[in-house]
């Protein structure tokens, strides 16, 4: 599985649902850190969910035919690699669990698991030779970490230094940044003031820091703390890491207004 | 002991049923047992490189309790009559009868009973102390009544410095090299009753003995 | 007690609310999980225990008939007797068969959440015995008429003002105000109790086969004081808390206060071992286990069996944000927090509890904590899969999942969807966010929901390759 140098490694781009409809700037960034570190990237079209939502509201059937078809459209490639801890983390260790005893599937999905990893961790643990950062970003930030990447996939020291080579960018660790911000994929809606209880402890610890940003790797937590920062009107920006390693994170970021209407 | 023991014969089977159900398997066979009843647990012990007497001293008395030490037994009385003079103790004491035969100070009421719902002071004797976390282990017996372990305010326990062991492991040895058996009770004290109940605020003295004295000897 | 976790979202709401109990949880929980971590990075081995405990559980479970047996051959030879519980009534039965038979009229009890769970502090009340909780913790919770809300600190969810408010009513005036008073005072009034009772109940948080001792580990040394001076000490346990031999549980001893309240160990460790001897001074005449299954050997057969592990250190629940930002009567029932929510429907019945196993972000906190690894995220979702199966899910929800199923394995129609919700998202946002959107209030209501630009990745990487 190792690729030649010369060749670079096919890479598939896992595009999880909520960057496709909400942040397609995360996916170009992921994009250009992946063809940065040597990779050959492509999208599969006939890729949609990994069925994560089916899997934790318990309707395996359904979290199994979107396996398959997340299977099937990934196989081919040296490596599938999304920018979240939470839906590589479904592949990684869900989908082997999903097809248990399974002869046909359990196999393919042991070795989609096995080639399956969150961009940061990918670009740090397996890329690292090959990745130099280039990126600019004006800013002091606090890192929230995702517990699927967390304590699924042991994502933890990865994204700190890879941000730790961006220019002008100082890390400013939180209190409890390894605590749920209280999301939970269906979680928060279904309870929503429990869910809001803990985003609000979660955003008292970010503005402790005074820093002036959020970073994270995963959207949907980063959607739920930007959206209580906004409601509060709190003056912090949100961004995937990956749009401040790509030097994407120029824009507005996650529900912060378009510069145009400024 | 006339409970329902039909009825418990019943469920007793029942439950052993349903265990050996849920299992899939029936009752193991005389070898299997032979090897459980062989067994050898080996679980990790905490490593240190302390020696004994100093991390039972450091563990035991960073919890509260406090540590003496003495050069023989025939200093016991004085420094038992130093601590009561100290915490302006009554001249009275339940004392385990193992340490009977010691010269107690003229005037002291002593005696070897249980401890009643008075008592202020008891003074035992520890069957060995546990380095690892700084504990104290005493059996009850005629030689050491349980309730002087609890219910004085005061309790003062006496430690010869060669029966402290490395690990609770070393601790369990010692009781089964009793030829009396395990006692009824096996108390490992490691400093004064505490309670946090009340917002997470420690305590002394919940229940048990507000202050526990060790004096060491030798 | 009487099941209300089919109440959990209300009570979780007003639980929110609640000033007083909101202070107690943020002070509880940066206490236990600050000295937790102190602990466990004094103990390199911390980690090397858990791995060996989790394999120690799992060899226990594994031959459980073998050890019962081997544990009631030497509790019987000890002096004691084992009794045998099938279910929370047979379980109350033989408790109060004992007492009856004694002639029981006061009760003292140290901390047991099998009594709990088997409802047993009513069962002696409604005929005519005193019962008298002696945790510190536990006794103000009694004195409140509440169920515990922690399973190591029954009154966790109590402020100080509140805990006066109750020894003023039950103890009368001067009213204390300083804890060190309320502690004294708790002391004062339980001693005489000690002293009077009759029977003495405990839990048991390991049975030894060795030597049939039961081990309790307690701080106040209130259950050494329950079982030493009642004339009866029973013992009330499950099945799985039985351990081959005594170097077995000190595995478990290592782990449990460093797990559950941050100690190295806690004050007292007590191993009891049958009634009083012919020669001893002091200790109960009689010695009962009653040894309760409620449950439990159904749970061995299945995916549920690694939850037998759980030696009930509370550690789960310290660390869950949920439990946090709820306390534990919102669970409804005895266990609260993440290993309650696996045992509650386990023992109470799946419909019983439909919020329990939901109620989760499966963020994976609990299980990274637990001594003997419990998956419980797992357990959690597993727990799912059968409502599901089962039909308690809610119908909405089932046909939602089919919806959205239908749609996502079509890749083209689920792609047109997302463009189309792009742009309609995109369409009634101002400055980048959405305030409010219609059928989104669990959303909305606390949270400003991020504008899509307009175009979704796939529309914009396609028309981008295109133009290579």
């Amino acid at each position: 599985m190792t690729p030649s140098p010369t060749a670079g490694p096919r890479v598939g781009l896992f595009a999880t649902c909520l960057m496709n409809l909400f942040r397609p700037n995360v996916g170009f960034s992921a994009v250009k850190l992946l063809e940065d570190a040597g990779c050959s990237v492509e999208v599969p079209a006939s890729q949609t969910c990994c069925g994560q939502p089916g899997y934790n509201s318990g309707d395996y059937d359904a979290a199994r035919a979107l396996a398959r078809q997340v299977i099937e459209a990934f196989e081919h490639f040296d490596y599938v690699v999304g920018p979240s801890g939470s839906c590589m983390a479904t592949i990684r260790h869900d989908y082997p669990a999903l097809f248990a005893g399974d002869a046909q599937w359990l196999p393919r999905a042991e070795a989609l698991s096995r080639k399956s990893f969150e961009l940061l961790s990918f670009l740090a643990d397996v890329r690292g030779a090959a990745v130099t950062v280039d990126a600019r970003y004006a800013g002091t930030a606090t890192y929230h970490d995702s517990c699927s990447g967390l304590r699924g996939l042991g994502i933890k020291g990865q994204p700190r230094a890879l941000l730790g080579e961006v220019d002008g960018l100082k890390v400013k660790e939180m209190e409890d940044s390894e605590v749920c911000c209280g999301f939970g994929g269906t979680f928060c809606v279904k309870y929503p003031e429990i869910s809001e209880k803990m985003v609000d402890d979660k955003v008292r610890n970010i503005l402790a820091t005074g820093a002036d940003t959020l970073l994270g790797g995963d959207l949907g937590c980063l959607m739920n703390i930007a959206g209580r920062l906004k409601r509060i009107n709190a003056p912090v920006k949100v961004y995937h890491a990956a749009e401040v390693l790509a030097g994407f994170a120029d824009g507005p970021g996650l529900a912060d207004a378009p510069k145009e209407s400024r | 002991m006339n409970a329902p023991a039909n009825a418990s014969g019943n469920a007793r089977d029942a439950i052993l049923k349903s265990v050996r159900d849920a299992l899939r398997r029936d009752p193991l066979d005389a070898t299997q047992v032979a090897a459980l009843d062989a067994r050898v647990p080996r679980h990790t012990r905490p490593a240190h490189d302390e020696d004994l007497v100093t991390r039972f001293m450091r563990k035991f008395e960073s919890r509260a309790g406090t540590v003496e030490r003495v050069a023989s037994r025939d200093a016991l009385p004085a420094a038992v009559e130093a601590y009561r003079l100290a915490h302006r103790l009554p001249q009275r004491a339940a004392v385990g009868a193992a340490l009977k035969d010691l010269a107690w100070p003229e005037g002291w009421l002593i005696h070897h009973e249980a401890a009643g719902i008075t008592e202020a002071l008891a003074v035992s004797p520890a069957l060995c102390g546990i380095a690892e976390t700084g504990s104290l282990m005493l059996a009850s017996g005629p030689d050491s009544p349980t309730t002087h372990n609890f219910v004085p305010d005061d309790h003062v326990v006496v430690l010869e410095a060669t029966r402290i062991v490395d690990h609770f492991e070393d601790a369990w040895d010692l009781l089964r090299a009793r030829p009396q058996g395990m006692p009824r009770a096996t108390n490992i004290i490691s400093g004064p009753s505490r309670t946090a109940d009340v917002e997470q605020t420690i305590q002394l003295g919940a229940h048990g003995p507000r202050r526990v004295h060790v004096i060491l000897v030798g | 007690m009487e099941i209300r976790s089919n109440e959990f979202k209300e009570r979780s709401v007003f639980a929110i609310h609640d000033a007083n109990l909101q202070t107690a949880l943020g002070r509880a929980r940066y206490g236990f999980v600050g000295k937790r971590a102190l602990q466990v990075a004094e103990l390199p081995e911390f980690e090397q225990l858990r791995e060996e405990a989790k394999n120690l559980k799992n060899h226990v479970l594994d031959h459980l008939d073998h050890y019962l047996e081997r544990y009631e051959q030497a509790v019987t030879a000890a002096g004691g007797r084992v009794h045998w519980a099938r279910d929370a009534a047979e379980a109350r039965e033989i408790i109060l068969g004992i007492c009856k038979r004694v002639g029981a009229r006061t009760v003292t009890k140290g901390k047991s959440m099998v009594s709990e769970e088997i409802d047993l502090n009513d069962a002696l009340i409604e005929h005519g015995m005193e019962v008298v909780e002696t945790d510190l913790g536990e006794y103000i919770i009694q004195l409140a008429h509440e169920p515990p809300s922690h399973i190591i600190a029954p009154a966790v969810h109590k402020t100080k003002d509140q805990v006066s408010d109750l020894f003023e009513a039950a103890h009368g005036g001067p009213r204390k105000t300083q804890i060190p008073e309320l502690v004294d005072e708790a002391r004062r009034v339980l001693r005489d109790k000690y002293f009077r009772a009759d029977v003495g109940i405990t839990g048991g948080n390991f049975l030894v086969a060795e030597t049939g001792s039961s081990i309790i580990v307690t701080n106040e040394g209130n259950g050494d004081l329950t079982q030493t001076l009642a004339k009866v000490h029973i013992v009330t346990s499950g099945i799985e808390r039985v351990v081959p031999t005594l170097d077995d549980a000190t595995l478990f001893l290592r782990l449990l206060a460093r797990s559950a309240t941050g100690q190295e160990t806690e004050t007292y460790t007590t191993i009891s071992t049958g009634p009083r001897r012919a020669d001893d001074l002091d200790g109960p005449e009689e010695y009962h286990v009653v040894l309760v299954d409620n449950g439990r050997s159904k749970m061995l057969a299945g995916r549920f069996r690694d939850m037998l592990r759980c030696i009930r250190c509370g550690a789960c629940m310290n660390h869950c944000p949920v439990y946090g930002a709820v306390g534990g009567h919102a669970y409804g029932w005895v266990y609260p927090g993440p290993m309650g929510s696996v045992l509650t429907p386990l023992i109470k019945g799946l419909d019983a509890a439909y919020d329990l196993p939901n109620a989760c972000t499966l963020n994976g906190r609990c299980q990274s904590v637990c001594p003997v690894k419990i998956p419980l995220p797992e357990l959690l979702r597993e727990l799912r899969h059968l409502q599901h199966q089962q039909n308690i899910t809610p119908v909405m929800q089932k046909r939602a999942l089919g919806v959205w199923r239908w749609v996502a394995t079509r890749p083209k129609l689920y792609h047109a969807l997302e463009q189309i919700a792009a742009r309609a998202l995109s369409g009634i946002a101002r400055r980048g966010r959405i305030r409010r959107l219609p059928f989104a209030g669990g959303w909305t209501d606390s949270r400003d929901l991020p504008a899509p630009t307009g175009r979704t990745f796939l529309e914009l990487w396609q028309g981008k390759r295109g133009q290579q």
